[in-house]
């Protein structure tokens, strides 16, 4: 079936089975690898992806879930001008390892920073519980977005 | 901020973190091409039986399907293994655990393989098993490997030191404990995944693994064919931490793309295909007693180890070893009597996991500190203060540490530490139905491979046409950050910034063999032939640099970010004009370095020096938990943490306390969560929502600091880190437990069942003192 929706700011209409994944339409059909999988059942989070601003899990969401919506993957975060401010402090504050749940964390910590400006350390790790991450214990992380939602002035200038 | 040069001991972002950030990084799973093909295994899922008959027709007619291949198919040694090459790439006579892949199929596209597997049927008939360490070594035991002559035994070693268990006549106290430890998973994210083709006569693997030039003779061996005509590459891995030291998925790509010629061969585990097939930490038994003086003085320790180490070797001899050589702890223990031994059986494969061997043995010797200490009225801190390893001391395993051996200070810094300052006081403030305690650790780790095999790097870096330093990485980056503190090291020596730096990551036809990325040995023995390299490069690149700007010597000339400078004439040459005029021979540096071994010799088993002791570098590290434990619930909250390191001198501490902090986490996941459950070889935890580790919510912010030493022998004076800051969780954990509540918990981890059964049964056995 054809499917519409707005891909990282580009509307796009794509033939796919409504029941492929959206974790294998962005990663195989779209080239997106920027979406990681890790589960495949919904338990770890590094397939997140952002529809209508809330973080969603690619890989438990079928193709057609996507019609009319807006979604957002981690290549759609950094624009022409460079890294997205809340990237600048994941690289600041050391909250990359491995890497491979980095892109999921980034977008669940931009969901939550979206529904909340100001996050306290503990709304934070209750927002970014669904997302594991096995390198970092999860301090750096939190640091990151934590700094980037105190310094959020300073970073929008 | 790109151009400023890279210093050692300055924290620097790290090189891979924007493409990592972006999602522009490729892993070894994110190869996609249209004419790619997807490989996949048919695995045993019973824990021991014989092979009658592998049924592949059904499988071979479906449309899409390109081959069925079973141990028939494979030409080489069909078997693979980095000390006993005992493990088939497709099971030829028998299965040994669940996880066996019995063939491999190569289709079109994941559905007609999924299709293809699942057709496939398999004639087995089962056998006993064996499920138990102890009980494997029984006469008569079901034997995993009939052809091992000493039967279900991979591994027996023993170190002996002074009176051995007679130094226990002459303890004042004497304390006892068994501890069982559980089998941990890796749970890195990326599954184990690669892709390969066969083009040109050569066979290129690109894998997730942390040993690629390993990986080229053992898969061409097995799988049969010419190991000069094997590339492997290497990316960065999306995780590791030792589970990916070794073949996974390599040899069965070799063999898919061999037989289809021509086409991308992609294999990718799912997440239960992971845990059912991987290796995983041992689970282990571990007897200990230890006997000391009146005043806490050790005088005597003897240990008996039993690891579970599945149906292969997979490095579990060495594992075991390792294990054993560091059961005692970074105490002075006069007489010792350590052995311990690695055992077959049908469980899950045991393997390499951060640590290898010395979380199992240091949460028991932790444990037992403790428990003397209980015994003697002692303070935990003060035990350990009294009986620390200094330089000059022969451990307990009978080695003499002629580096840095920092326990002492690490300890003493906690002490000092305000966590530990205001511990009682914290205690003191509990909330209803809650207790809480404070527990210590020590730990130590071994550095490197030991004695016998080469624990060697070569390190290569090239002035490229454009001016641009580029390090040929030999050792995997798994996530750990190694590839950018190369790069910090070349930049400290040549003056440069990370805008002046190119990476070529580990690719056997481009980078030079540097081993594994493990061992606590990644930094340090590349960085060792690193700085080798980089200074003959900058040697060379001032001389050269001295005669063309008709300076009177090299001493005259520095290089800065992009230039080499005549420093009295202020004139400068650009290093892309300078590359122009050398030769190609004199852009590049190349320089090997081998790690040295301890001259004592602890055992006159040759195999247990063949499977690495003694070491002669050592990591140390004190750590502290504070724990809240739910009287209602028997859940343990872990409210802070403290880590003491002694891994010499930082090189860039953002680097270190990533390492730092996630070896606590991991640690505190096998103390408190973590348990691979199996029933008779069956694994009942077969995913991350029944295989629980740890989120962010169930750790707590930890503290870090470094005794920064200078190691003699390190690159800057550093010693690994890698692995230390897994060690000490455990214990620290049950320690503090047991300061909560009064009682100990002997099997991991340690869950809220456990503890709340414990809590129950507190007026009897369980109890302490």
């Amino acid at each position: 079936m054809k499917i519409r929706f707005c891909l990282n700011g580009k509307n796009l209409e794509i033939e796919t089975r409504p029941d492929r994944r959206v974790v294998d339409l962005m990663r195989e059909d779209l080239g997106l690898t920027g979406t990681k999988e890790s589960c495949g059942s919904g338990e770890c989070g590094s397939c997140t992806i952002l529809v209508d601003g809330q973080a969603r899990l690619s890989c438990i969401m079928l193709a057609a879930q996507l019609e009319g919506r807006s979604v957002t993957t981690i290549e759609g975060i950094s624009g022409e001008e460079g890294l997205h401010p809340l990237q600048e402090a994941f690289i600041a504050h050391g909250a990359v390892q491995c890497g491979y749940c980095t892109p999921g964390m980034v977008l669940t910590s931009l969901a939550l920073l979206g529904r909340k400006p100001c996050p306290t350390r503990k709304e934070i790790r209750e927002a970014i519980s669904g997302n594991l991450c096995r390198c970092t214990g999860y301090q750096k992380i939190v640091d990151a977005v934590k700094t980037f939602a105190s310094e959020r002035k300073v970073y929008q200038r | 901020m790109k151009d400023t040069p890279l210093e050692i001991g300055r924290a620097a972002p790290r090189f891979d973190a924007y493409a990592k950030l972006t999602g522009k990084e490729k892993y070894a799973s994110d190869f996609y091409a249209p004419d790619m093909l997807w490989a996949g295994v048919k695995r045993a899922g019973v824990p021991h039986a014989r092979i009658r008959w592998i049924k592949t027709d059904d499988a071979i007619r479906i449309p899409g399907v390109l081959s069925v291949l079973t141990s028939k198919d494979v030409r080489g040694t069909n078997r693979q293994g980095v000390v006993r090459k005992d493990q088939p790439v497709l099971a030829d006579d028998k299965v040994r655990h669940c996880g066996d892949p019995l063939a491999l199929v190569v289709a079109e596209d994941r559905e007609t393989l999924a299709k293809a597997l699942a057709s496939i049927s398999l004639d087995i008939e089962p056998l006993p098993g064996v499920f138990d360490p102890e009980n494997a070594m029984a006469q008569g035991a079901p034997l995993v490997h009939e052809e091992n002559p000493e039967g279900n035994l991979l591994l027996k070693g023993s170190l002996e030191a002074g009176m051995g268990e007679k130094g226990f006549e002459e303890c004042d106290e004497t304390v006892e404990a068994l501890f069982r430890l559980p089998s941990q998973e890796h749970a890195y994210l990326e599954t184990e995944a690669g892709w390969a083709i066969f083009k040109d006569d050569i066979l290129e693997i690109t894998a997730s693994t942390q040993s690629p030039f390993r990986d080229r003779y053992e898969a061409a061996e097995a799988i049969g064919f010419d190991m000069h005509k094997v590339r492997i590459i290497a990316p960065y891995c999306g995780g590791a931490f030792g589970g990916k030291d070794g073949i996974t998925v390599q040899s069965l790509l070799g063999l898919a793309a061999l037989n289809n010629p021509g086409r991308p061969v992609k294999m990718w585990w799912a997440r239960e295909e992971s845990i059912l097939a991987s290796a995983k930490r041992h689970p282990a038994r571990l007897y200990y007693k230890l006997g000391a003086k009146k005043d806490g003085i050790f005088h005597a320790l003897s240990v008996r180890i039993y690891f579970d180490t599945g149906p292969y070797d997979n490095l579990g001899g060495a594992v075991t070893a390792l294990g054993l050589e560091h059961s005692g702890g970074p105490y002075r223990i006069p007489n010792t009597s350590l052995k311990a031994w690695a055992v077959f059986t049908n469980n899950p494969i045991g393997g390499p996991f951060r640590g290898f061997g010395v979380p199992q043995v240091t949460a028991a010797m932790e444990q037992t500190v403790d428990m003397m200490a209980k015994s003697l009225g002692i303070s935990p801190l003060d035990i350990r203060v009294k009986n620390a390893l200094r330089r000059g001391d022969r451990n307990p395993a009978g080695t003499t540490l002629t580096g840095s051996t920092g326990i002492g200070e690490c300890l003493r810094k906690i002490s000092a530490s305000r966590l530990w300052q205001e511990s009682e006081t914290w205690k003191k403030a509990s909330p209803p139905f809650k207790k809480r305690g404070a527990g210590l650790a020590s730990a130590m780790q071994g550095m490197g491979y030991g004695p016998l095999i080469p624990d060697t790097a070569n390190a290569k870096i090239e002035l490229t046409q454009e001016g641009l330093f580029r390090v040929f990485c030999g050792v995997v980056d798994m996530g750990q950050g190694n590839a950018s503190t190369y790069l910090q090291i070349a930049g400290e020596i040549l003056n440069q910034g990370l805008s002046g730096m190119e990476l070529v990551l580990p690719d056997t036809a481009r980078t030079l063999p540097s081993g594994s990325s493990s061992a606590s040995r990644t930094t340090f023995t590349y960085g060792n032939a690193l700085i080798t390299a980089s200074k003959t490069m900058k040697k060379r690149l001032l001389e050269r640099a001295s005669d063309l700007l008709m300076a009177k010597g090299p001493e005259e000339m520095t290089l800065v970010p992009g230039r080499v400078r005549h420093i009295p004439s202020g004139k400068e040459m650009p290093l892309s004009a300078l590359a122009g005029i050398l030769s190609d021979a004199e852009r590049t540096s190349v320089a090997r370095y081998r790690t040295p071994s301890a001259k004592d010799s602890p055992t006159r088993d040759p195999n247990l020096s063949l499977h690495g002791i003694p070491h002669i570098v050592f990591s140390y590290a004190a750590h502290a938990a504070f724990v809240e434990v739910d009287t209602l619930t028997g859940l343990t909250e872990v409210k802070g943490f403290l880590a003491v390191t002694d891994c010499g001198r930082v090189l860039n501490p953002q680097i270190f306390e990533q390492q730092i902090q996630g070896g606590i986490a991991q640690g505190l996941g096998y103390a408190l969560c973590e348990e691979l459950k199996t029933d008779r070889g069956v694994i009942r935890t077969p995913d991350l929502g029944t295989y629980i580790i740890p989120t962010s919510i169930d750790l707590p912010d930890m503290e870090s600091a470094a005794v920064e030493l200078h190691e003699e022998m390190g690159p800057f004076g550093l010693k690994g880190a890698g692995e230390i800051a897994m060690n000490g969780p455990f214990a620290a954990v049950a320690n503090a437990i047991a300061d909560a509540c009064g009682i100990r918990i002997f099997e991991g981890p340690m869950t809220p069942e456990r503890v709340l059964g414990a809590l129950e049964k507190k007026p009897s056995c369980q109890e302490e003192g």
